[in-house]
This record gives C-alpha cells, structure tokens and sequence, in this order.
C-alpha cells in the first residue's frame, strides 16, 4: 500500500460563495453566509435563519448544466465537483483511473418532499420524475456521468460526518490502488426534511449561531457542496502544479454513547483526533490550525471542546469553527471545511470564529476571533461528528 | 484481497434466520411482493428498544447479532453498511408528518431514525462498539461498496469486520415502485416467477450481515476472491467484455466456475440481459436463480452471497433453488451476477477456503 495522498484540486459552493475565490474572500471580510431563508420555501421563513447559496435554481442550472427541475443537490455538487477537478488539472492527463466519491445525507429530498404534498394526500398522485434523486446514489451518479468519471463512484451517508468519510475512501481506494486520482467530499441542499428534523430536536439556534460562546443557543442550517481532489504519489508528480497538501491522517471513531448526542467527555471526537495523529504521525503540538466541527449546539461544543483539552492541554493550537460563515451544510460540512483547511495550509490562513462573545467558561482555550494570513501553518486538523455517534477527524499537512 | 466469510445470517422473505436447515423448504407467496419472515425480536433484543425500532432496523441488527454469534466475536473491528433506501418507514413517516402537520412541532423520532447510518449507528451503540463505522447509499451497489470498504480494511491491519446489506419494502414504497412499473401487475406465485413472460417483478426485501475475517478457521463458509461493479454498459458486449475482464483479472475462465448465482427477477426485458450472456460468456456454466426467494430489491446481492456461501460450506444446492445443468460433485467456486435495471452491474466472486 503506497503511503501519501495528495491534494491537487479544490471545489466549493456555499452560502458565503459560489466558488473558492468568493469563499475566501467572504472569509476574509468576515462576511457570513447566515441570513433570513428566501430560496427554501418554508413556514418557517424569517423564523429560522439559514447559510442558503444565494442562488435560484434556474440559475444553478446555468452553472451546473442541469435542467432547472433536477435536484438542487445534484446541482451544488456539480459546481463544486466540478471546481474542484477544473482546478486539479487531471482532466487533461489521458489513462488514469478515476473516480468520485460523494456524500449527502438527504439525496433528492428537496424534490421528494414536494412529491409527498400530492401524495399524502392521494397515492396515486405526485409527479414520480420528482423521485428521480430520492436514493442518494443518484446524485452522485448524474454527476459523475457528466464529469465523465467511470472507473469507481460511491456515495456515502453518516450523518454530519458524511464527507469526511467519503475523503477517507477516496484516499484509501488511491492507497489500495484501485484508483490514481478521486473527487472526494460532499453535497446537502437545504431542505424542509432537514430544517423540520432539526427544529424538532430542538437544536436550531433563532439568531445567528455562536459556535463556543458560553450563552450559545444552537446551530444555524447551511447548504452546499465541498470537494478535493485526492491524487496518488505517482499523478502527483507529474502535475503542473505542485500540489502543496497532502492528507496526512485520518480516523473514522464511533461515540456509540447516543442515537444524536455526543458523549459529556468527548471519547467519539477524542478517539477520532488521536487515531488521525497516530496515523499522521504528528505529535499534538504540531497541529497549527484546527478547523472545528463547532455547530453552537450546548451539547457539540461542549464535547468538541472537552476532548481538545483533553488531547492538547497545554499547548493549544488556533482554532475556529467557519460554520459561523457557512452554517452546518451537514453532509457537506467536511467537503466544504475540507476546502477551507487546505487554503489554510496554502495561504498560512486562520479562520475568525465569527460572533465569539464570551468564551465558554469550561474551557481554557478561546477561539480565534481575527482573519489572518502568512501565518506558519503546517498541519490542520478538521473534526466532523454526526448523529449516530459517527465521529471522523481529517489532518492535511504542508508538503 | 482475498477473505474469509467466517458467519452469515439472513433475515428473508424465506425461513433463513436461526433455521438449522438450509432452505429445505421454500415459502411461496402469491402476490408481487415478498416481506420477510420475521423472528421475535424480544429474545434478541432489548424489548424497551425494538418498540422504537422499524421493521429495517430491528431485522438488521438481529441478523448483525446473529452473525456476531455465530462467529464468536463480541464486538468487531468495524461495521460497514450498505442501503439503497435507508430508513424508508422513518422517512416516509416524518414526511407525512410533515406534510399533514403543515411543518408544525413534529416528533423528533422518525426523524432522528431516517438517516441512513441509524443501522450501523445502532448496532456500535448497542455493541458499544468504537470502531470504525461506515454506511453506503449508492443504489444497488451500495453492499458492494461496503463489501470493498471491508476488504480493503482486512488489508489494512483489522480484522473481523461486520459487513452487512439491507433494504426495506414500505407500502408507500411499494405504492411508488408499483406505479414506476417496477412490480408485475397481476398477482404471481413466487414459485412462478420465471414463467410469466411478462414485464416486471416481485418486490422484495431484506437484511443480511457476514463476519469478514483474515485468518483461516475450520468454521469459516468460504472465501471472497473479489468485488467488481459497472456502470450503465452501452451494449450487451461491453457487458460481456466487463465480465471477461473480471475473469482475466482472477486469472479464471468460464470453466472454473462451478455455479452462477444470477440476478433474474421474471421481468422479459430485465431477464434478456441475463439468456444473452448464457450464450456468450457465462456459456456451459451450472447456474441458479434467488430472487424467486427472496424478491427484487436493491441489495439482493446480500441476500446471493449468504445463499453462494452456504452452498460452498455445504457443497449442497436445496432442491427448492432448482438447478440448471449438470453440478460438479465439489463446488468450488461460485460467481454472483447481478444488474439492476441495467444500470449498476456487479460481480462477487466466491469460493471453498
């Protein structure tokens, strides 16, 4: 099994930017994506905030190539896959096996909820075109036929930390040999499924969310896609552009504490962080920048933050969660802070984490507050945790 | 990538959990859809927990404790899942929920229980299990997709991964698939299903989970050499040169199998694809059906591979599954053909340890 994975593209929709250039610099002014819902048609407009792309879907369809009737999911990830594999330049290198390994927690449901208004009420009723997207599967079919990606796709689905794995085996299938070069990440449309799943446990914050605030209230929803492109040692060295980032570690952990909360002490996000270092072979202090999961939940935060001091206590690195920009885009959430992590590591940036009031009394670190950049940043650590106790920590390292 | 099959077990719309026998008797049903026979739940799992579980849920983790039992291990090194649907019964309750309630203060339950990963989610909690947990929703390669994840982890330095495929019918889903044209219009004996000539299948369904393992043991079923799946082929002889390559890349010819276990589910256009490969690349070859037993749905390839495994354990086919050509006195070697809507193709290749 060969040993590095490099990063050679990256791709990104969100609702702080249509692309990495308009992310970043969203990032930079501290510009955020949250604002009252206006895409999403929903009871709960102007209840509940939301980081929505600020785009209709017939205007997606002009970026994406779809038809504006496919699936808003379908079309995010098209733009940011397709992004992030422009951006690679592997396009125009002949022979090489690829492939496409996508994560989304809801597929097409934005249409299928449309489809249930008719059919609830009679079920021979609701147009079954709307259907086409429902399994998962399907969206990152559409995309990778039209990305012209054969040799291997995959879709994976859990929960919040669903694009994280999908990097892992994108990664692995390179290691095993199966493929040279894969775009891996994550794709979520927000969705009134989700908005009303969330809304029901309880845990959407009414105002803009405060990730590690002592007085934080929950999590604001986003929407968007996030991809890199992962290549072998061998593609690697042939490209035009030296890559730059590598994936150094990586480490899927289950909490198995909870169906949807996360352990007092944090063993899931702690496993997760210690198994991506043993791998990387990194020593927590050479970890500069860790990108959080950070959602603003009581119960996140609070677990997140316990397992940090109990693995880098006393030597903190930067840290900051960029959901205070892009909301939690869920099964994207790893893919898009997958994008931002290793910008980190080409720019030396650190993130702000936007809206940081007052630190959490419980804890002996604070998070970044200011954008900065030309910082020394070799290593980022990015965490994902999700329902079902499915927690996954990713490190990408300076070549 | 070898690997060893050390247990199997299979909750089905035959009697294939805890049953002794090997499919002595096949159930028949008249109608177009199959649903599992289903055990108590309560003898297996924690009763204050199956009142919340639905139907997917309860059959997945009672086969993942059956296949835990039988191979003797307590907790494994990790659990990989792979679904086309998911939480059907979950999704399609919170929806309607949703819909008739006008987005008001919902339950949270059906919610929480819809995600895809809420089968393996439960298993590691109930095991209490930390290990590496991983779900795939990709159609009807999703078990495949989870069969290569596990393989891939044996040759990273685990062992003893619980591997599993499963899929629900719902009657909303039944509803939906029913007007798609997927299941036959008239109602058939599962026992008929390859005589009808006509268009489409039986709705089936199902969970079964395999402890994968590294290392050599009297108990273990069988081997599996290797997982292969393509996507929409243009022509039937794209598909036959995929499933040349498959052999090339086994080193194997036709000659070498002993029984193909293929993917026919009684629909005339489906089943083509199938008579046309009889008489190219799967030519001479002793094959049996399964979805007359188990019906069509996603992830029937679980369902093949627990079938194939027994078969080589036992070097026994049951009558019930009504073998065409001549059967090798050793069986050796077993191949899984299946397609799906000609869109995903997949090959699972066998065989005795």
């Amino acid at each position: 099994m060969s040993a590095a994975v490099f990063v050679a593209g990256a791709g990104v929709i969100s609702g702080i930017g249509n692309n990495v250039p308009e992310c970043l610099s969203a990032l930079e002014n501290s510009t955020t994506g949250i604002d009252r819902i206006s895409y999403l048609r929903t009871n709960h407009q102007g209840l509940l905030p939301a980081s929505e792309v600020k785009l209709g879907n017939a205007e997606l369809a002009l970026l994406s190539g779809f038809q504006p009737s496919t699936s808003r999911n379908v079309m995010l990830s098209m733009i940011a896959a397709k992004e992030a594999w422009d951006n690679s330049g592997i396009n125009s290198m002949p022979g090489l096996r690829t492939g496409f390994v996508s994560a989304t927690t809801i597929g097409g449901m934005d249409k299928t909820e449309n489809f249930f208004v008719d059919f609830v009420a009679d079920h021979n009723k609701g147009r079954l075109r709307d259907l086409a997207y429902h399994e998962c599967g399907n969206v990152s079919q559409a995309v990778a036929e039209k990305l012209g990606i054969k040799h291997h796709v995959s879709t994976i689905s859990t929960a919040c930390s669903s694009s994280a794995n999908a990097i892992m085996y994108g990664a692995r299938l390179i290691k095993h040999n199966i493929l040279d070069a894969v775009i891996a990440g994550g794709t979520d449309a927000l969705t009134r499924f989700t908005l009303n799943g969330f809304n029901t446990l309880l845990i959407l914050d009414e105002q803009y969310c405060q990730p590690f605030d002592e007085n934080r209230r929950g999590l604001n929803l986003g929407e968007g896609a996030g991809y890199i492109v992962l290549v072998s040692e061998r593609v690697a060295s042939v490209l035009k552009k030296d890559p730059g980032c590598s994936l150094s570690g990586y480490c899927n952990f289950n909490d198995a504490y909870h169906q949807t909360a996360s352990s007092p002490e944090g063993d899931g996000p702690y496993g997760a962080m210690i198994g991506a270092l043993k791998m990387s072979g990194l020593q927590p202090e050479d970890i500069d920048y860790i990108n959080l999961h950070g959602t603003g939940t009581s119960n996140n935060d609070s677990s997140e933050g316990a397992a940090i001091k109990r693995l880098f206590e006393p030597h903190y690195p930067k840290m900051s969660s960029t959901k205070t920009f892009t909301g939690h885009t869920l099964g994207a959430s790893a893919g898009i802070e997958a994008v931002f992590s290793t910008l980190a590591i080409k720019a030396g940036i650190v993130y702000p984490n936007l809206r940081l009031q007052t630190p959490m009394a419980e804890l002996p670190f604070v998070p970044e507050i200011n954008f900065s950049r030309n910082q020394n940043i070799k290593n980022v650590l990015s965490n994902s945790f999700g329902f079902g106790g499915n927690c996954s920590s990713l490190i990408f390292s300076k070549n | 990538m070898k690997v060893y099959i050390r247990s199997a077990a299979c909750i089905s719309p035959q009697k294939t959990f805890n049953n002794p026998s090997f499919l002595d008797e096949a159930v028949e049903r008249v109608g177009n859809r199959l649903n599992c026979i289903e055990p108590d739940y309560n003898e297996i799992i924690d009763p204050k927990l199956t009142r919340r579980m639905s139907r997917v849920i309860k059959m997945s983790v009672a086969s993942a404790f059956a296949c835990l039992k039988n191979a003797g291990i307590d907790k494994p090194e990790a659990i990989v899942t792979g679904t086309a649907y998911g939480c059907l019964e979950d999704t399609g309750t919170f929806l309607t929920n949703m819909v008739e309630q006008d987005e008001e203060p919902l339950s949270p339950v059906a919610f929480v229980q819809s995600t895809h990963n809420t089968i393996g989610a439960q298993i590691a909690l109930l095991l209490k299990c930390n290990s590496y947990n991983n779900t795939f929703v990709n159609g009807s390669i999703s078990f495949e997709n989870a069969l290569l994840d596990a393989m891939m982890l044996l040759a990273e330095n685990t062992d003893h991964i619980l591997v599993g495929g499963m899929d629900e019918i719902t009657d909303m889903s039944h509803a939906i698939l029913s007007r798609t044209g997927l299941y036959k219009r008239t109602p058939i004996s599962n026992f008929d299903l390859f005589k009808s000539g006509t268009k489409g299948t039986v709705g089936g369904e199902g969970a079964a989970f395999f402890l994968l393992s590294n290392t050599a043991n009297e108990n273990n079923l069988a081997c599996i050499d290797d997982v292969s799946t393509f996507h929409k082929p243009a022509d039937i002889t794209e598909t036959a040169r995929q499933i040349e390559a498959f052999f090339e890349a086994q080193s194997i010819d036709s000659g070498d199998i002993d029984l193909l276990i293929w993917g026919n589910n009684g629909d005339t256009k489906n089943d083509e694809i199938y008579s046309q490969l009889k008489q190219s690349v799967f030519s001479g070859i002793a094959s049996i059906n399964y979805k007359n037993l188990c019906g069509e749905y996603p992830v029937s390839t679980a369902f093949a591979s627990w079938l194939g495994a027994n078969i080589i354990k036992s070097n026994h086919i049951p009558d019930s599954l009504n073998p065409e050509g001549s059967i090798n006195d050793k069986i050796r070697r077993v191949l899984i053909y299946n397609h799906y809507q000609n869109i995903h193709h997949s090959l699972i290749l066998l065989s005795s340890c």
